[in-house]
């Protein structure tokens, strides 16, 4: 048995330890909002946070949650209004969407560490994050407008 | 050209419009026009078999049902709102619901960049014919004259009295039908009244996708059901299986079985499927199964025998079916004075939609219920049926948000695993394809090859263009129904595959023979990726054109206009190309100023131009894009700076959309220019993931810049046009920046170094 903290809550799992969190957190926790996109950890459509931190959840075994705080989309924001989210509605980033939750995760943890970007550290931050709809020139100003919502609401 | 909405209408001289209060709200939807001419009972009995249907409840909501797929277009924002509009709704009260496959809602595709040109007429008319009819009934509840009173705002004013739609309903006891002559006679707004068409607004699919709240196919589940993975033969056709050996398999905890499928529809063969209590205990179960398998003919097929099997095709004088034959290419070509030809290829790539593809199978014991997203259920319906021996009433596709289409979704071959498995199982099951899968047995754009021959006469004056072009034929393999005849009796072409080949440039002299490439054919499924085959036609005929004006000595976009005088076959038709030719000169001129063609520009460094009518002569988007382009002339790496496009699509019904397609179009353009493709190995994709197939990442991102004409023509349109200039612009500014041609797509690196090296 693994217990960790999905979204605040301490949940446990009889999944095989080696199993991909994600398909846990998706299947048997229902939360569907952290997508499958390429299961090699290199498209970005489910990340999750490990302890605040930005993590690929097809590609990390259930077992390194064990005693961790897993956050994912749904757990993001009361009422689903992180700033990131505000200014993906505002800037209307998302096209198909699907890759979007991994992308407003990414974006968290890095706005977390990095109250003013640049241009380039965006870049550098989002890079792995793949979409596939190229909404990336509003992913960017997005990004932009979360941080200066964040630096004035801070 | 063929459409399959224009292919399969809605036959309305047996229908109606039908408005109807029904239940305490108020139906509109097309259904038969009963004897009794009683609406209401019609709507009552839901016999009505629109691909148009919306309802008013009593409490004032407006409820648009939308029957095409959402797949990052925002589509239903768009057609709300030319209802809306039409009916004087106030946005604030409409909700959309994207329907499932029943048959009321009519052939249901969505492809082509049609869906707001082949609905704009039919929802505008529904609109009105709401519009007029609760202006009646409120002009009768106010007790004035109907034609003082005006919609607005979900009401209907009279002056300084009004009455608002919901007590409409509540008071009213509405039956209407209109006939279709009835619906084209009503007024439908004028460009100066609308309120909602072409003002921006938010997209109402958006919060959903910004909040993980949006349901994909993958998302779905239902009590009972099994998780199944395929375990795909070496190849798409002729494989069978011999024996299987699941020794592996069985200490995986979880794992239930496997299952040989056998399909009467013939869209599996060979497939083996795992299932399990878990997707991941499928997964792995599926990568533990030993099959023996005896390989389909195209096991030994290779991307190089494609092409070199598309060379030999376009270089056969006799080879294909006609789509043009104006003048006397030959006889232009024996007058010519000088005479230039160039072969352009382009590699096989990948749709690589993110939600890889799935379905989730049901049987209730009457119906099966299939659940996933996709693109083209009319299409996909009379396999499952095949495949379940069942009647195709008694199939039913339950649609989702798409995770991605770009044409993936339009085949719908990855539900039938599952269909076939539930009915084995006697359970529900829900079969994923891991990403790998998906691409190994993607409905790949077919490699294509394309010769081109130009005359030119004593006075460098173009004489005659003879374009030949070959690729394996998604519509050929999936709907060959839909292709349409050649010219002169010469056979059947894939239009999709060749679009873009009869341009509106003029030409004395001009021949375009379309050829299905069997080699192609059979090694692999082809599938229509986003723009199709306008996006490898227009990157033979737009580089071929700047290499015409290079011969001819005179300035790419000069060259170009003096070709666009809308004369005679090019002078366009009412209503979809009104202007004809002149429209896409015009954009070609605001292009050449939005990009600052004729700034200077460092040493390497160039602006490339090219044009395109968008998907098909019929539905013309009219576009213009320049690339501006920096090439290291020592590693012959590409770097796209600047994309400027100028785009004409008649009435942009919903700007932003309008906005987004663009940039997502043009960026798909350049990842397919510069970043992506793979190659057929061994009758199979080559490059299944992100290790190894690279679109396009946030840092190859260049300047993107729009302009939309401003315009009042109908509406087409805009999914996948701007993706068709992107390629020919970067090879065309690649040239003009060091001077070396570029004929393959897509442009690496080692190309410009050869190409550098030959000129």
């Amino acid at each position: 048995m693994i217990a960790f903290n999905l979204n605040g809550q301490p949940v446990t799992t009889e999944a095989e330890p080696d199993t991909p969190l994600l398909w846990v957190i998706r299947d048997e926790f229902k939360l569907k909002g952290t997508k499958f996109g390429c299961g090699i950890a290199r498209c970005g459509a489910c990340t999750v946070h490990l302890g605040g931190t930005a993590v690929r959840s097809c590609s990390i075994p259930v077992a390194a949650a064990a005693g961790n705080d897993i956050t994912t989309i749904e757990g993001l924001a009361p009422g689903n209004d992180h700033p990131l989210q505000r200014a993906w509605i505002a800037e209307q980033v998302p096209a198909c969407g699907y890759c979007q939750s991994g992308q407003i995760m990414t974006a968290a943890s890095f706005l977390a560490n990095n109250a003013d970007p640049s241009d380039a550290e965006i870049v550098e931050a989002m890079d792995a994050n793949l979409c596939r709809c190229m909404s990336y020139i509003r992913i960017k100003r997005a990004i932009k407008s979360a941080a200066r919502i964040l630096r004035e609401e801070a | 050209m063929m459409n399959p909405i224009k292919h399969a209408p809605v036959d309305l001289s047996r229908r109606g419009f039908l408005i109807g209060t029904v239940g305490g709200g108020l139906l509109m939807g097309f259904g038969a026009v009963l004897p009794s001419g009683c609406a209401r009972e019609e709507l009552a009995a839901k016999n009505f078999a629109p691909t148009v249907w919306f309802e008013l409840s009593s409490t004032g909501d407006i409820l648009i049902n939308i029957a095409k797929a959402e797949m990052g277009q925002h589509v239903g924002t768009a057609l709300a709102r030319i209802v809306a509009d039409e009916l004087g709704a106030n946005w604030a009260d409409v909700r959309i619901n994207h329907v499932d496959s029943d048959s009321k809602w009519g052939y249901m595709v969505t492809g082509g960049s049609w869906s707001v040109f082949t609905s704009f007429t039919q929802l505008s008319q529904a609109g009105a014919a709401g519009r007029v009819t609760l202006i009646d009934a409120g002009a009768a509840l106010l007790g004035v004259a109907a034609d003082g009173c005006v919609a607005r705002d979900s009401q209907v004013i009279a002056g300084d009295n009004s009455i608002a739609f919901a007590e409409i309903v509540q008071r009213g006891a509405i039956d209407r039908s209109f006939t279709a002559d009835e619906l084209g006679a009503l007024p439908v707004k004028t460009p100066e009244q609308r309120d909602l068409i072409g003002k921006p607004t938010p997209q109402l699919d958006i919060p959903a996708k910004s909040t993980g709240q949006a349901e994909y196919g993958l998302d779905a589940e239902l009590p009972g059901m099994v998780y199944a993975r395929p375990v795909l033969p070496p190849t798409r056709y002729g494989c069978v299986v011999n024996s299987v050996d699941d020794a592996a398999a069985t200490g995986i905890a979880g794992y239930l079985g496997y299952e040989v499928l056998s399909d009467r529809s013939e869209t599996c063969q060979g497939w083996v499927v795992t299932y399990a209590e878990s997707f991941v205990a499928a997964s792995r179960a599926a990568d533990a199964l030993q099959v023996d398998w005896t390989a389909g003919p195209a096991v030994t097929v290779s991307e190089d025998d494609i092409l070199a099997e598309g060379r030999a095709l376009v270089a056969r004088d006799d080879s294909g079916a006609l789509l043009v034959n104006d003048g006397d290419v030959a006889q232009a070509r024996n007058d010519a004075a000088r005479v230039h030809e160039a072969t352009y290829t382009t590699a096989t790539a990948l749709h690589f939609q993110l939600e890889p593809v799935n379905a989730l199978a049901e049987f209730d014991g009457q119906t099966w219920h299939l659940h996933a997203g996709n693109q083209w259920q009319s299409l996909i319906l009379p396999t499952l049926a095949k495949a379940l021996e069942v009647a195709e009433s008694q199939v039913v596709i339950h649609q989702y948000y798409l995770g991605g289409g770009f044409g993936r979704r339009l085949v719908g071959d990855y539900m039938v695993p599952a269909a076939l498995l539930a009915k084995a199982l006697g359970k529900p099951v829900k079969l994923v394809f891991t990403r790998e899968d998906d691409t190994r047995f993607d409905c790949v754009r077919s490699p294509s090859v394309q010769r081109l021959r130009a005359s030119f006469d004593g006075d460098k004056q173009l004489t005659g263009v003879e374009h030949a072009a070959a690729a394996g034929w998604p519509t050929l393999a999936n709907a060959p129904g839909f292709m349409i005849d050649g010219l002169d009796d010469s056979g059947k072409i894939d239009t999709f595959s060749i679009s873009g080949a009869d341009h509106w440039y003029t030409l004395p002299n001009h021949r375009v023979r379309a050829i299905n490439n069997p080699v192609a054919q059979g090694a692999f499924l082809p599938g229509w990726l986003r723009a199709v085959g306008p996006g490898w036609v227009g990157w033979a005929v737009e580089s071929f054109m700047d290499e015409l004006a290079a011969e001819a000595g005179v300035d790419p976009i000069e060259f170009r206009l003096n070709l666009l005088d809308a004369a005679g076959k090019n002078a366009g038709n009412a209503p979809e190309s009104v202007g004809g030719a002149a429209r896409l000169a015009n954009v070609l001129r605001t292009v050449r100023d939005s990009s600052d063609w004729k700034d200077p520009l460092p040493v390497s460094e160039a602006r490339g131009v090219a044009i395109c009518h968008g998907q098909e002569r019929t539905m013309p988007t009219w576009t213009g894009c320049v690339a501006h382009v920096a090439v290291d002339a020592t590693s012959g790496e590409v770097t796209v700076k600047r994309l400027s496009l100028a785009i004409d699509c008649g009435t942009v019904v919903n700007p932003d959309g309008a906005q987004a397609q663009a940039e997502s179009a043009a960026l798909w353009g350049l990842s397919l220019a510069l970043h992506e493709n793979t190659r057929i190995v061994d009758g199979q994709v080559a490059d299944r993931n992100l290790d190894t197939y690279t679109p396009l990442r946030m840092s190859s991102l260049p300047a993107i810049d729009v302009t939309f004409i401003d315009s009042t023509e109908f509406p087409v349109g805009m999914g996948e046009p701007p993706l068709i200039v992107v390629a020919p612009a970067i090879g065309n500014a690649v040239y003009r920046a060091i001077g070396a041609r570029v004929r393959d797509l897509p442009i690496r690196p080692a190309q410009v170094r050869e190409a550098m090296i030959s000129t």
